[in-house]
């Protein structure tokens, strides 16, 4: 008797490695706007629009991930 | 016994499977033919429901709650304006203000006052859509049905679109969404169809994903936590994996908590994107 089955798909774990690069990607936007912050505080509101930018534009390597776990079978 | 290797044994003889039903729609009047067809044992469904199976189920019925619950909230802390706010009036304007200046005024610029409604009713509205997923009754995130994120993200596309074309015509809005200033001319084979693709494209699918995503991982998370907590604590004889049992179900208290948080930043991520679309799509360059 097996005590716990575990059934899916191959795609899950290579969306855990796909979403590796994004999270590292997320990551050094939101480190920058960081260190901007605290070495020019009114600089923050500037700076926080062009970070929703390129972090949209760095998930949506995640996301496409996803898309494509999901779709590929 | 099959499993002496790990020396465990089960009190129920089942394996356990992981039930994801719940992320299934439940029509709130089932009709003969949906009973039918969902009684243990039953074949597949016939290709063609009665439309009251697909379009009023419990998820859809979750969504219209929580758009008059968004009416009912600004009706209820915009009601008799007094000059110096009462604790209610206060609370309304600060949500108002955060969404007016913070996300309004600091991206789309100038002439914001127009979209704010849309702003608003889109933070409140996705923020009580997520809190659902904490919620007594509901239990459920309705953004973890892919259908709804797809309806707010073409809304905002249209949108965006809308105001571009308002503002600069079609043909000059098109020139400006997808030939960025100072490419040189043979560049634009290669620059041309990737503007394209992502200012017209994978900018509402990857808003709709974004939410959709979250809240779908999200609450698997929390039953996973749960599920398996209460499986390690009750149903296997063993006491370090009782033990263990007992930790997953109080760090599913955490995950309940952090899914509160990302209810809260997604909604706002949704409405900061927005928000940056329609000021991208007014701006004169980009």
């Amino acid at each position: 008797m097996t005590l716990l089955e575990i059934t899916g798909s191959l795609n899950v774990i290579g969306y855990g490695l796909a979403a590796i690069g994004p999270g590292i990607g997320v990551a050094l936007v939101f480190a920058s706007v960081i260190q901007g912050t605290a070495r020019q505080p009114e600089a923050k509101g500037s700076m926080m629009s062009t970070a929703w930018i390129g972090f949209a534009v760095v998930e949506a390597l995640a996301i496409f991930g996803l898309a494509l776990a999901f779709a590929i079978s | 016994m099959a499993n002496g290797t790990a020396g465990l044994t089960l009190l129920d003889s089942e394996v356990p499977v992981f039930d994801i039903s719940i992320f299934e729609s439940r029509p709130l009047f089932p009709s003969q033919t949906w009973l039918a067809c969902h009684e243990v044992g039953a074949g597949a469904c016939p290709a063609k429901m009665p439309w009251t199976d697909i379009w009023l189920t419990n998820h859809i019925a979750q969504a219209v709650i929580a758009a008059a619950l968004v009416i009912l909230f600004w009706l209820i802390v915009t009601h008799r304006p007094k000059i110096v706010p009462t604790r209610r009036q206060w609370a309304g304007e600060f949500l108002y203000n955060m969404l007016r200046n913070g996300i309004g005024r600091d991206i789309i610029g100038d002439n914001y006052h127009k979209y704010v409604p849309w702003l608003v009713a889109l933070f409140s509205f996705i923020v009580i859509n997520n809190l659902f997923g904490e919620t007594f009754v509901f239990m459920f995130p309705t953004f973890s049905k892919v259908g709804f994120a797809w309806a707010l993200a073409l809304l905002t596309w249209v949108l965006y679109n809308a105001v571009g074309i308002k503002t600069h015509g079609l043909r000059r809005y098109l020139k400006l969404q997808t030939i960025p200033d100072g490419v040189p001319k043979a560049l634009l084979i290669l620059v041309l169809p990737l503007e394209i693709l992502s200012n017209f494209i994978t900018r509402p699918i990857t808003l709709a994903l974004r939410l959709f995503a979250n809240m779908l991982a999200g609450h698997l998370l929390v039953v996973i936590f749960v599920t398996g907590g209460w499986f390690m604590l009750s149903q296997v004889k063993n006491l370090a994996i009782n033990a263990a049992g007992v930790v997953a179900l109080i760090m599913s208290f955490a995950i309940f908590a952090l899914e509160l948080f990302v209810g809260f930043l997604q909604a706002y991520i949704f409405t900061v994107l927005t928000a940056q679309y329609v000021s991208s799509a007014q701006a004169e360059a980009h």
